[in-house]
C-alpha cells in the first residue's frame, strides 16, 4: 500500500507501524465520576469494520508524524491522510466550543 | 548409458535455435547436445527424450504437457551443491553449456520407478484417500502415518548445502507496467512508449514476442519473431522504457504495486563475480495492461498423460520456434480450429501427422491431412512413451492409428491469474466458452490480448495498442494510434468438449493426479461447490496451481450437477503466479544480515579484552570478559562482581534507549508518561521512573534527568527504547497536541558507561575536569550534570545505581566512547578497575533486589512490583485509571520478593513455581514464581527474586520451589529483595 503522507508525498506503507482504530485519541478525562467504565471502552471496545475505517499509522521509519489514515479496510483504497496533531487540535478546539467549562 | 548423444533425432529445420552455438547438458547422468535458444525441455525433444518425470501420486510416467510456465509434467532439479534447485519446469530451464539436469520423484531411476506399484493400486488411492484410511487409530498419525506419507510423497529434493548465490531486491517506479511482451504486450508498450510515458515491459521468457515466436503466420509481410525483433529495438533505445526479460510478475497487491522475479543469472552456470542469480522487483505503477497471453486445456480421456501427448500449442511452439517434434509422427485430437494449425506446421516441417482427430461432425477439412471428424480417442497404448492411440470413428468403429505423439487441444483459457489477486472473479464467455476478467480488476489495473478473450494476433495487437491508450490518457498523455501490422484474424471456432464418456482414467490435473473419476467421487459425496471439489480431490494444489486443469474439472463437475459452468463458478487464484525461490525473497537479509547488528563505541575495545559478546535486541553487548586462567564463565563473572564492591568496575550501558525532551512543558509530558511525578523535579536531579500501559500494567522503567527546567533526558531499557520513543510521540501528537514539548531519539548519539563500586568517585575524579566537583556534598546521589571531562570534552554526568553501589553514569558524544573507555580504563589500573558484562550486572541487580526486564513482564502491575505508591493519585497519566481496577488491586496480589534456597549449595532454577512447603503441586496451589534467579559471589549462595501471594508480609516463611519440567523440588525461604545494602547507605556514600 501506498499512503499519501500530508508533508512528505506518497510513502510505502513499509515505513510505517501500525496501531489501529483512531478512536484512541479520544481519551477520556481520568476524573470524570464514569471514568473507569470509559476507559475501559477507550481501550477494548474499538471499531474494527469491515469497509471505511479511520486508523492510526505511525511513521516510524520516516519523520516519526502520526497519521490518521482513512482506509478501506476491504479494498485497502485510501480516502484520506491527515496529520494526526492537527485532527487532535482541531478536537480540542470543537470540544472547547461545545462545553466552555472543561 | 554414459554415451555422448549428438544425435539430434528430433531437430527439424528452422526455428529460432542457433545450431552455430551448441551446448552440452546432461539429464540423469546422460549427456546431450542441444543448441543456443533451447530450453532444457526443448533440447530433450530434440534429442528424441519423451519420458521426463514421474507424477506426484501415482508415479505415472510423464513427458512434457506444455511449452510454458504451466508445465505440471516436466519438473526437475537442476545444477549439483548448494546451486542444486528443485521442482523447476523444464519448459522454463534455459540451457546453458553444463547444465546437469536430473528427473525426480522417482527410484532408482526413471525408467524403474518402485513407487509405480501406487498406481496398480488406483483404486484404493482415490480422492479423500487420506482423510478415510488414516483415522485410525488416532495415535498412529503423527508417528507412522505422516512419516510414511511424507516419505512417499513430494518432488525434489532440496539441497543441504548452503545456497552460495547473492539475491538481490529493487523498487521500480513506472507510468505504465506492461506484463507479457506478446503481440498485446508489444502493441501497448510501443504505444505508450512512443507517447514518453515511463513503461516497464516485463515477460517470463528470455525472447520477447510471446505466442508470435511460436506461429509460422506472418504479420503482414513479416515473419511474427522478425517484428517482435524491430519492436524491441526501437523500445530499448527509448530512454523512457525498460525492458525486462526473464521477469516473471507474480503478484499484483495493493496500489498498483506488483512483485516481480527477474532471473539474472538462472541462464548461466553461475552469476559473475558479485552480481546477484535473481533480483525481486517491488514495481510501483501508475497502470498496468496485464497481456500474458491464453494457456491451453487439455481433453480428459483414457490414458492421456502418456508421455509424448501434449498440448496442441505447445507442440507448435516446439516445432516452429525450437524446431523440435515429439515424435516423428503426430496425430491431432481437437474440439477447435486452431489445432488444425498445428497440423499444418507439422507438416509443413515434414512431420508425419497420420490423422487430425476432430470431435466436431462438421470440423473443417484440411488440405493434405485425413480429417477424423465426430470421431474421439478412446485409449491410448505405450507405458514410458506414446505407441499408438484408438480412435472411436464417427461410424462407432474403432481404428489404432501408431503414433509417437499426441498433439492435444480443448480451446484456451485467457491467463488471468494477475487480474485475480485482488479477489476480482472472472466471468464466464459464452462465445469463447472460456472465463475471462471480470470488472472487478486491481486499481489501476487493464487487461490486453488473449489474456482478456483477444484470441486473434490481429485483435491482441488492436487491443494493446487500445488498452495502452486508455490508461494513458488517463494520466494525462497524448497517445497516437501507432501503425500496427495487420496478422492473423481467425474467430474462434469451438465446441466445448472436456472429457470423453466411459473413460476409466482420465486425467484432469496430471500433476497431482486428479482423474475425471475423482470428480465424480466428490461429486458422489457431496463435495460439490467449487472450493470443496479443490481441496477434497486436491484439484489445482500443485506447484502448478492448476493452470491446466482448473477448468476442465469443474466443466466435469457442472456436468455431473446438471448446472452450467458459470453456475458452478470457479476457484481465483493467489500470488505467486509461479514458484518464487525463498532466496530471492529474502534478498541480501540472510544469515548475519538478516538483521543489523549495533555495535557500541567502545565494542572494539571490548573486543580486544577478549569480550564474549551477547545478543540484545540488534545489539552486542559484552557478556563478560574472561581473564587468563579462567575456564568457566561463573569464574569471571564473579570475580567482575567481587571487584566492582570491592573497588570499581565499568560496564557499557550504550544500548539503554535516550529521549531528549524539551519544551516549556516538558514536565508536564512527563507527568503524562510516567505513573509517578515528574513536575517537582529540580534541575540537576535525576527521578527513576516507571511506565505503564494504559491498561495499567508496567512496562517499562528508567530515569529523566532535569537538565534545565524546559530540558529533561529519558532513559529507556534497551529492549522497549522503539516502544517507548513511539510511545511519546503517540502522546505527544494525539493526546496532548497543545503541549508545548518536543522529542528526539539520542539513543546513538551518546555513549554512556557506569562507574560503579566505592572508588567509583576517585576514578571519575581523574577523568572529570578539574573546574566540577563530584563531591559527595557538591554532586550527591540522584544529582545530574553537564561537565566536561578530559580537557575539555562535552559530557553528562549522573549519580545514578543500579548495582547499589556509589555509582554513577558517564556520557560522552559517540565519537568519543572509545577514547573515553580507554581514558578510564587507565585512571582506575591504581584501583584495580574491571570492566563488567551484563551477567555481573544482572548478578548485582538482584542483590539489591531491583526489578529488570524479568520483572517487568507485562502481565504485572506496579503493585505487584511493589511500587504501587509511585502511581500518584494526583495527576492524569497513561494507565492511571485502568491501575485502579479491582481486580488489579487485591489483597492477596503477588509482591515482588527475596527467595534464598533453605540448602545454600542449591541453585535455583528462574522460572520455577512456588508451592506450599507440603500438600498439592498444581495451578490452584500456586503461591507464585521465581523471575530471576543467580549465584550471588557477595552472599556465597544462589539467589532470587519472585512474586509470591502476599509478598513481604510472608518473611522468613519457606516455600517449595518446583519445576515439574525437570522434577525439581527444592526449599526456599522469602527474604526481602534488597539482599546487599538495603538502607542504601553505599550509594549514598
Amino acid at each position: 500500500m501506498i499512503i499519501n503522507h500530508p508533508l512528505l508525498g506518497p510513502r510505502d506503507a513499509q515505513e510505517f507501524t501500525y496501531l489501529g482504530d483512531a478512536g484512541l485519541m479520544n481519551r477520556p478525562y481520568w476524573l470524570s465520576e464514569t471514568a473507569l467504565q470509559q476507559f475501559h471502552d477507550y481501550l477494548y471496545l474499538r471499531e474494527n469494520p469491515a469497509g471505511e475505517h479511520r486508523e492510526l499509522w505511525f511513521h516510524e521509519q520516516g519523520d516519526r508524524s502520526w497519521l490518521v489514515v482513512t482506509r478501506n479496510t476491504v479494498t485497502h483504497e485510501i480516502l484520506k491522510v491527515e496529520l494526526a496533531r492537527d485532527v487532535a487540535l482541531a478536537q480540542k478546539a470543537a470540544n472547547l466550543v461545545q462545553e466552555p467549562s472543561q | 548409458m554414459s554415451a555422448v548423444s549428438t544425435q539430434q533425432v528430433n531437430r527439424l529445420s528452422g526455428g529460432l535455435v542457433d545450431r552455430g552455438q551448441p551446448l552440452s547438458f546432461r539429464f540423469d547422468g546422460q549427456s546431450y547436445q542441444g543448441c543456443s535458444g533451447d530450453t532444457l525441455a526443448s533440447a530433450l525433444m530434440a534429442n528424441g527424450v519423451r519420458l521426463m518425470g514421474r507424477s506426484f501420486k501415482y508415479h505415472r510416467p510423464r513427458g512434457l504437457l506444455s511449452a510454458g510456465s504451466e508445465e505440471p509434467n516436466a519438473l526437475v532439479e537442476l545444477r549439483t551443491g548448494g546451486r542444486q534447485e528443485p521442482n523447476t519446469r523444464a519448459t522454463v530451464a534455459e540451457l546453458y553449456d553444463g547444465l546437469d539436469a536430473r528427473s525426480q520423484n522417482r527410484w532408482p531411476s526413471l525408467e524403474r520407478d518402485m513407487m509405480a506399484i501406487n498406481d496398480r493400486f488406483a483404486n484404493f488411492l482415490t480422492a479423500g484417500f487420506y482423510y478415510k484410511t488414516f483415522m485410525w487409530p488416532k495415535a498412529f498419525w503423527e508417528k507412522l502415518y505422516e512419516p510414511i506419507i511424507r516419505k512417499a510423497a513430494g518432488l525434489g529434493r532440496l539441497t543441504g548445502d548452503a545456497d552460495p548465490d547473492a539475491y538481490d531486491k529493487g523498487f521500480l517506479h513506472c507510468d505504465l507496467l506492461v506484463v507479457g511482451a506478446g503481440p498485446a504486450g508489444l502493441a501497448a508498450a510501443l504505444t505508450a512508449g512512443r507517447a514518453g510515458a515511463r513503461v516497464i515491459l516485463a515477460d517470463e521468457d528470455f525472447l520477447l514476442g510471446g505466442r508470435l515466436l511460436s506461429e509460422a503466420q506472418p504479420l503482414a509481410d513479416i515473419a511474427g519473431a522478425d517484428w517482435a525483433g524491430q519492436v524491441q529495438a526501437e523500445l530499448a533505445v527509448m530512454g523512457n522504457v525498460r525492458i525486462l526479460p526473464r521477469t516473471t510478475v507474480f503478484g499484483a497487491y495493493d496500489h498498483g504495486i506488483y512483485g516481480a522475479v527477474e532471473r539474472n543469472a538462472d541462464h548461466v552456470a553461475a552469476p559473475d563475480a558479485g552480481k546477484p542469480r535473481q533480483t525481486l522487483w517491488r514495481i510501483y505503477s501508475k497502470r498496468a495492461i496485464i497481456a500474458t497471453g491464453a494457456i491451453e486445456r487439455p481433453i480428459a480421456f483414457e490414458n492421456n498423460d502418456r508421455p509424448g501427448i501434449m498440448l496442441a500449442g505447445a507442440v507448435r511452439s516446439f516445432a516452429n520456434r525450437w524446431a523440435a517434434t515429439p515424435a516423428s509422427s503426430v496425430v491431432i485430437f481437437a474440439n477447435n480450429d486452431d489445432a488444425h494449425q498445428t497440423a499444418r506446421d507439422l507438416q509443413a516441417k515434414g512431420v508425419d501427422v497420420p490423422a487430425v482427430v476432430d470431435v466436431r461432425p462438421d470440423a473443417p477439412e484440411i488440405p493434405g491431412i485425413e480429417l477424423l471428424a465426430g470421431a474421439q480417442i478412446v485409449e491410448t497404448a505405450g507405458r514410458l512413451g506414446l505407441r499408438s492411440v484408438t480412435v472411436r470413428m464417427a461410424n462407432g468403429k474403432t481404428r489404432i492409428i501408431p503414433c509417437g505423439a499426441l498433439a492435444m487441444s480443448g480451446g484456451w483459457n485467457p491467463n488471468l491469474g494477475l487480474t485475480c489477486h485482488q479477489r476480482g472473479r472472472p466471468v464466464w464467455d459464452g462465445d469463447l466458452h472460456a472465463f475471462v476478467p471480470g470488472q472487478d480488476l486491481p486499481v489501476g489495473q487493464h487487461v490486453a490480448g488473449a489474456a482478456m478473450g483477444a484470441m486473434s494476433t490481429d485483435a491482441a495487437l488492436r487491443s494493446g495498442a487500445e488498452q495502452a491508450g486508455e490508461a494513458l490518457a488517463d494520466l494525462g498523455f497524448t497517445v497516437p494510434a501507432p501503425e500496427l501490422p495487420k496478422a492473423e484474424d481467425a474467430p474462434v471456432s469451438l465446441t466445448p468438449f472436456w472429457h470423453v464418456q466411459g473413460a476409466k482414467r482420465a486425467w484432469l490435473d496430471f500433476q497431482n493426479d486428479v482423474t475425471v473419476k475423482d470428480v465424480k467421487l466428490a461429486h458422489q459425496e457431496n463435495f460439490t461447490a467449487v472450493e470443496h471439489l479443490k481441496r477434497y480431490t486436491t484439484l489445482g494444489m500443485a506447484t502448478d496451481q492448476g493452470k491446466t486443469s482448473n477448468v476442465g474439472a469443474l466443466a466435469v463437475m457442472a456436468e455431473l450437477t446438471g448446472k452450467s459452468i458459470p453456475q458452478t463458478g470457479t476457484t481465483i487464484f493467489r500470488p505467486p503466479y509461479t514458484p518464487v525461490a525463498m532466496g530471492a525473497l529474502a534478498g541480501r537479509a540472510v544469515g548475519k544480515d538478516f538483521h543489523p547488528t549495533r555495535l557500541t563505541p567502545s565494542h572494539a575495545w571490548a573486543e580486544e579484552q577478549g569480550a564474549v559478546f551477547v545478543e540484545v535486541g540488534n545489539w552486542l553487548r559484552a557478556q563478560w570478559f574472561p581473564k587468563p586462567g579462567e575456564t568457566h564463565w561463573r569464574q569471571s563473572v564473579d570475580r567482575e562482581v567481587q571487584q566492582t564492591r570491592r573497588s570499581v568496575g565499568i560496564c557499557d550501558v550504550t544500548t539503554l534507549g535516550k529521549i531528549d525532551v524539551q519544551g516549556a512543558d516538558a514536565a508536564a509530558f512527563l507527568n503524562m508518561m510516567y505513573a509517578n511525578g515528574f513536575a517537582k523535579l529540580p534541575v540537576g536531579k535525576v527521578r527513576y521512573g516507571l511506565m505503564l500501559r494504559e491498561d495499567g500494567v508496567a512496562y517499562d522503567d528508567g530515569t529523566a534527568a532535569r537538565l534545565a527546567e524546559d530540558h529533561f533526558v529519558v532513559t529507556t531499557t534497551t529492549a522497549n527504547a522503539v516502544l517507548v520513543y513511539r510511545n511519546m510521540e503517540f502522546v505527544r501528537q494525539c493526546l496532548c497536541p497543545d503541549m508545548d514539548v518536543q522529542l528526539i531519539s539520542t539513543t546513538e548519539a551518546w555513549a554512556q558507561y557506569a562507574v560503579a563500586g566505592p572508588n567509583a568517585r576517585k576514578l571519575l575524579q581523574k577523568i572529570v575536569d578539574p573546574e566540577f566537583d563530584i563531591s559527595n556534598d557538591a554532586f550527591p546521589f540522584m544529582a545530574c550534570g553537564e561537565i566536561t571531562v578530559c580537557g575539555g570534552c562535552r559530557a553528562r554526568l549522573f549519580r545514578i545505581s543500579f548495582s547499589g553501589e556509589l555509582a554513577y553514569e558517564i556520557a560522552v558524544p559517540t565519537r568519543y566512547g572509545d577514547a573515553l573507555m580507554r581514558e578510564m580504563m587507565a585512571a582506575g589500573e591504581a584501583f584495580d578497575v574491571t570492566p563488567y558484562g551484563t551477567e555481573a550486572l544482572g548478578v548485582m541487580r538482584i542483590e539489591k533486589g531491583h526489578a529488570a526486564g524479568n520483572e517487568l513482564n507485562g502481565t504485572t502491575t506496579a503493585l505487584n512490583l511493589g511500587l504501587g505508591r509511585m502511581v500518584s493519585g494526583k495527576k492524569d497519566c497513561i494507565g492511571n485509571v485502568l491501575s485502579r481496577r479491582e481486580g488489579m488491586n487485591t489483597d492477596d496480589a503477588l509482591r515482588l520478593v527475596g527467595l534464598k534456597p533453605v540448602t545454600p549449595a542449591q541453585s535455583l532454577p528462574a522460572g520455577g513455581h512456588l508451592m506450599a512447603a507440603s500438600g498439592p503441586v498444581d495451578a490452584a496451589h500456586d503461591q507464585g514464581y521465581v523471575t530471576s534467579a543467580a549465584y550471588s559471589p557477595t552472599l556465597g549462595t544462589a539467589i532470587g527474586l519472585g512474586f509470591v501471594k502476599g509478598g513481604a508480609e510472608r518473611l522468613g516463611e519457606q516455600l517449595r520451589l518446583v519445576n515439574p519440567l525437570e522434577k525439581q523440588e527444592m526449599l526456599v525461604e522469602i527474604v526481602s529483595a534488597h539482599f546487599v545494602d538495603p538502607e542504601g547507605e553505599k550509594l549514598r556514600a
